[in-house]
């Protein structure tokens, strides 16, 4: 038996949260101010003007992208009134996880992965588990062929990492060749994926550049990937840990979706995001200059005392949960109804298929916040699955 | 059974009965525009957002702290503002009418 700690997520904030409401990171010389509270969160994540998003493109990423990255991502790195025309544009095509459709073929997928696992002895579920899921689940949010996913597969579990450097320039530039390539073959030959769709998109009357495309899919494809392998991947190791309450979604599979909110509020796959603060003002009672940086502190918020009971667990069938893991207001995750279809199948299956989870070895994965250390996902996790 | 009456922002009209679950889950149920509950319902997306009839705020009752804390920076906010996934369906809905924000 392991021990039942490995699916644990601790709050590194708490402290600073209750005290300061704010915590203070250097990245690259370009240091960031972490909100941390679910209220200040939201009304920065609100006020779009003084809180921008449409800064230098790679500005808002904490760890900055400035020195790896030219393309805007979009609509992302844009805000109003521009924000709108791409935003549009492309929530249609973002909302199709919605159609019955989509989500028999996303079960497919999801059911083929965990299938493979059970046959296996044991799975490192990073590597053989969820990149493998995700990369899959990726060709039907693109609508192109399956096959494709060996290709993002290949990459290994990160675009933009290598083992010992937060931010790898070589590996960030096989995406962008890649993309640069699949838009250059979407325009010789037109066919039904985002990439074609998009090229023959118009917005404010014009059609949309090659550089705009390349700037949606670095966007489709960058903030889908860490964060999905981050969620599928948690959940593992949380119903490994508690079988209790896979038995539960087998019994009553309509809290499923209240399930999928809360992993997802406990989990928060994506740390923070930033903004560049375009006036001298005041955050949470502190100055902040023009110029300088904030972030959106998703974790920290997730488990603010002063909203959510037991916030440092997980309540499966939490009722009311405003949680900010997809973020809030108009920068709100574009990805959200792909990724809550993904989780909410993966639930489903699970609780089908699976009778017990074992997890025989752990390597967390702690992200370096100065003050804050992060557990954010595992390195490795290997897991034996048993049949139901 | 409670007789639901939605408006949405093009001025279509939508009525719809149920005798439980929330007023969320009747509105997608019935493909009213403008109401998509992404989020199952928990409080957290904002995209179930109605106005109550002036007249018919005693039939939902008012919203809840954290409920009014999302709705505060919810376009179109005023003081009828309510996420309709946080009013449960009973017969003390019956004849109420609820316009959808966006």
């Amino acid at each position: 038996m392991s021990e039942m700690n490995k699916s644990e997520f601790p709050d590194p904030f708490e402290k600073a949260r209750e005290e300061r409401g704010f915590g203070e990171v250097n990245d690259q010389n370009d240091p960031v101010k972490m909100l941390l509270r679910l209220k200040d969160v939201r009304k920065t994540a609100h006020n779009w003007k003084t809180f921008q998003s449409g800064a230098e493109p790679g500005r808002i990423v904490v760890p900055s992208e400035v020195n790896i990255r030219d393309t805007r991502q979009i609509p992302f790195e844009v805000d109003p009134p521009e924000h709108k025309g791409y935003r549009d544009l492309v929530e249609p095509w973002f909302k199709r996880p919605l159609e019955a459709e989509y989500q028999e073929k996303l079960t497919e997928i999801i059911s083929g992965v965990i299938d493979e696992a059970l046959e296996q002895e044991e799975v490192e579920v990073v590597e053989d588990f969820s990149l493998k899921l995700q990369s899959r689940a990726l060709t039907l949010l693109l609508n192109i062929p399956y096959e494709e996913s060996e290709v993002w597969i290949g990459w290994g579990k990160h675009v933009f990492r290598s083992e010992d450097t937060d931010l790898d320039a070589d590996k960030a530039n096989i995406l962008y060749d890649y993309l640069d390539k699949q838009i250059d073959k979407a325009m010789e030959n037109p066919g039904e994926d985002l990439y074609s769709v998009l090229l023959n998109s118009e917005v404010d009357g014009r059609k949309l550049t090659k550089e705009e495309v390349k700037g949606v899919m670095i966007l489709t494809f960058a903030g889908g990937r860490d964060t999905v392998i981050n969620a599928v991947t948690n959940s593992i190791a949380y119903f490994a840990e508690h079988p209790k309450s896979l038995q539960r979604l087998a019994a009553e599979p309509e809290i499923i979706g209240k399930a999928v909110e809360e992993l997802v509020r406990y989990f928060a796959p994506l740390t923070h995001m930033g903004r560049v603060v375009t006036e001298d003002t005041q955050v949470c009672e502190h100055a902040v200059k023009a110029d300088s940086r904030v972030s959106l502190c998703w974790a920290s918020a997730n488990r603010d005392a002063k909203v959510f009971e037991n916030p440092n667990e997980v309540v499966i069938d939490r009722k009311v949960n405003p949680h900010v893991s997809f973020g809030f207001g108009t920068h709100n995750c574009l990805g959200a109804t792909h990724a809550r279809q993904i989780l909410a199948i993966l639930c489903k299956v699970l609780a089908e298929k699976v009778g017990s989870m074992e997890i025989t070895s752990a390597d967390e994965n702690i992200e370096d916040w100065d003050e804050f250390k992060r557990k954010v996902g595992f390195d490795s996790i290997n897991v034996k699955f048993n049949k139901k | 059974m409670a007789k639901i009456t939605f408006i949405t922002s093009d001025n279509e009209t939508i009525v719809a009965e149920a005798d439980s679950g929330s007023v969320m889950e009747l509105a997608v149920a019935n493909s009213v525009s403008g109401i998509d509950g992404d989020c199952g319902g928990v409080c957290s997306c904002a995209t179930c957002h109605v106005h109550v009839d002036p007249d018919h705020v005693s039939k939902t009752g008012e919203a809840s702290e954290i409920e009014a804390d999302m709705l505060e920076l919810a376009d179109n906010y005023n003081e009828r503002s309510r996420l309709c996934c946080q009013i449960e369906v009973s017969d003390k809905l019956d004849g109420v009418v609820l316009h959808v924000a966006n």
